[in-house]
């Protein structure tokens, strides 16, 4: 019935679709953002009702549908809860190359973790439980990279 | 509630740059599941399809398939998601009592583009996607975390991949059906610690669809062996970001799964299914779902994978098609696995027929490291 589709030779167009976007960050992650830059100092916020402290800060808590008004100020302290070591190169996405470490990190005086880099230590070496601090970039720029990523502590 | 049954199934085959457009796949198996189904497209009056523009690389690409779908002068609507979401829509409308017979169609072409970019695009880009994150380096978070917190081991999740790679075997329709050893696991290439390639499923293209009809249609356009009942269903989310949530725990899942059984009268579930088709789109996730869905305690999947529960030949068959690891369609896989169902439970699935089966799971997830789920009971 279709035999005529075995000789055709099927051919292959290239495309690439490239969209500008203008993204507004919001209240409460400007407010976050803008003391990562200005005072590089990291945040956290806090639900009223059940006391969960979100970082990166929330506009609304998961489970209580409340807004978190209460900001409080973190040491910039955590725990390595969990981690990859990426192998795999991909330029146009990794501002690092492989292999990196991802890591989410339980950050003391919160309740969450928060997904970063860590570096300053061979890959092999990053351990679950592993105490670690935030770097600060030199320069920046009111985003997550204003955190350039998390070493051991001490 | 009237009862909604599944009265036809198509799927393509799944291979890598599949020469067909999307369009054409959609022709191909629509056309296929209405006559599985004994039925003609102007018996159908809702169309639901289930597609991603992202992957598609098209706006509202439902638009450019509508004709395949033959929505042609009727009505289409989209999920972009999985397939066993698609379906839950489907059933939906046809319980709206505002649709009759339904076609429920995916595809996915993930191979004309790039995963890693795509999946990317999923996290918020106020945060987590400037960190480069994707679906395999997230998951590769995930697997971490659920080894930590049980004591597993990176060997017991390489069974998995050997499990349902020799399951593939079975499935003329599978990508990648393979004879291989937990050491050939082992030694694959590192992708993601602690998952190397042969954890990881390879995205896929193909295209699945089902025809659905309520329980009157149902009985008068099919016969009793084609028609399979939708039993139960139930689906939850957890928190989109990873760091919000215990990337170990499969709370949203365990909510979906006891929404399904209670809607489907199960008490046992280890016991009262006979197959389950689950989402492994990487090894790990094959125990921690089978946990979630309560096969067994939270922490034993791999310990129950090891005595040979889930094999072929095992108390619950799990993933007998090869699963997503043998070939990943990415949206299509739940519908996928709803076919699959479908096919064990008429008697029809050839080389991969477990055996007799009156009841069957699907399990399908949407997000970054199965954030929402969606379970079907299927039945005779």
């Amino acid at each position: 019935m279709s035999d005529w589709k075995k000789d055709v030779e099927v051919l292959v167009h290239q495309g690439k679709i490239s969209v500008p976007y203008s993204w507004t960050v919001g209240s409460t992650l400007s407010r976050w953002y803008c003391e990562l830059r200005d005072n590089g100092k990291i945040w956290a916020n806090r639900c009223p009702g059940c006391g969960t402290v979100f970082v990166p800060p929330k506009a609304k808590c998961i489970h209580c549908y409340l807004e978190p008004h209460d900001w409080v100020e973190l040491p910039g302290t955590g725990t390595v809860e969990t981690y990859t070591v990426v192998r795999y190169e991909e330029p146009k996405l990794h501002p690092r190359k492989a292999p990196f470490v991802y890591g989410l990190i339980k950050m003391d005086g919160a309740d969450t973790c928060l997904l970063h880099f860590i570096d300053e230590i061979e890959p092999e070496k990053v351990k679950v439980g592993m105490r670690v601090e935030a770097v600060l970039a030199e320069e920046r720029e009111g985003n997550i990279l204003d955190i350039k990523h998390f070493r051991p502590l001490g | 509630m009237e009862k909604v049954a599944i009265i036809g199934v198509a799927q393509s085959k799944y291979e890598q740059n599949k020469p067909e457009t999307f369009a054409e796949m959609v022709y191909d198996v629509t056309r296929r599941a209405l006559e599985d189904a004994g039925i003609t497209k102007d018996e159908v009056d809702n169309v639901v399809s289930v597609s991603s523009d992202f992957w598609d690389g098209r706006t509202i690409s439902s638009m450019a398939i509508q004709d395949s779908a033959c929505a042609y002068g009727k009505d289409i609507t989209t999920v972009e998601g999985d397939g066993t979401f698609g379906c839950l829509y489907g059933m939906m409308r046809i319980l709206s009592g505002s649709f009759g017979v339904t076609i429920v169609v995916a595809h996915h072409k993930g191979t004309e583009s790039n995963m890693n970019g795509i999946t990317n695009c999923a996290f918020d880009p106020l945060v987590e996607r400037k960190l480069g994150i994707d679906a395999v380096s997230s998951a590769a978070l995930q697997a971490r975390r659920y080894m930590n917190k049980y004591a597993l081991k990176e060997e017991q999740f390489a069974l998995v991949s050997v499990k349902n790679h020799g399951n593939a075997m079975r499935n003329p329709l599978a990508l990648f059906p393979m004879e291989i050893t937990v050491e050939d696991v082992m030694n694959s290439r590192r992708i993601a610690d602690p998952l190397k390639l042969l954890d990881c499923s390879p995205v896929t293209d193909g295209a699945a669809a089902l025809v659905l009809a309520a329980e009157r249609q149902a009985k008068k356009l099919s016969t009793r062996k084609k028609r399979v009942w939708l039993l139960g269903v139930g689906h939850c989310s957890d928190a989109y970001r990873l760091g919000d949530r215990d990337l170990a725990d499969t709370r949203a899942l365990k909510a979906a799964a006891k929404r399904a059984y209670s809607m489907a009268g199960i008490v046992d579930p280890l016991r009262e299914i006979d197959v389950a088709e689950v989402y492994d789109a990487f090894s790990y996730m094959e125990p921690l779902w089978l946990e979630g869905l309560g096969f067994c305690d939270d922490g034993k999947g791999c310990e129950y994978l090891e005595r040979g529960y889930f094999h072929f030949d095992g108390r619950l068959p799990v993933n007998p098609s090869g699963g997503r690891l043998s070939a990943n369609p990415v949206q299509v896989a739940g519908l996928a696995e709803l076919a699959e169902c479908v096919l064990q439970i008429r008697g029809e699935a050839g080389d991969r027929q477990v055996g007799e089966v009156n009841v069957a799971l699907a399990h399908g997830i949407n997000g970054m490291c199965g954030q929402s789920h969606c379970v079907w009971i299927l039945g005779r």
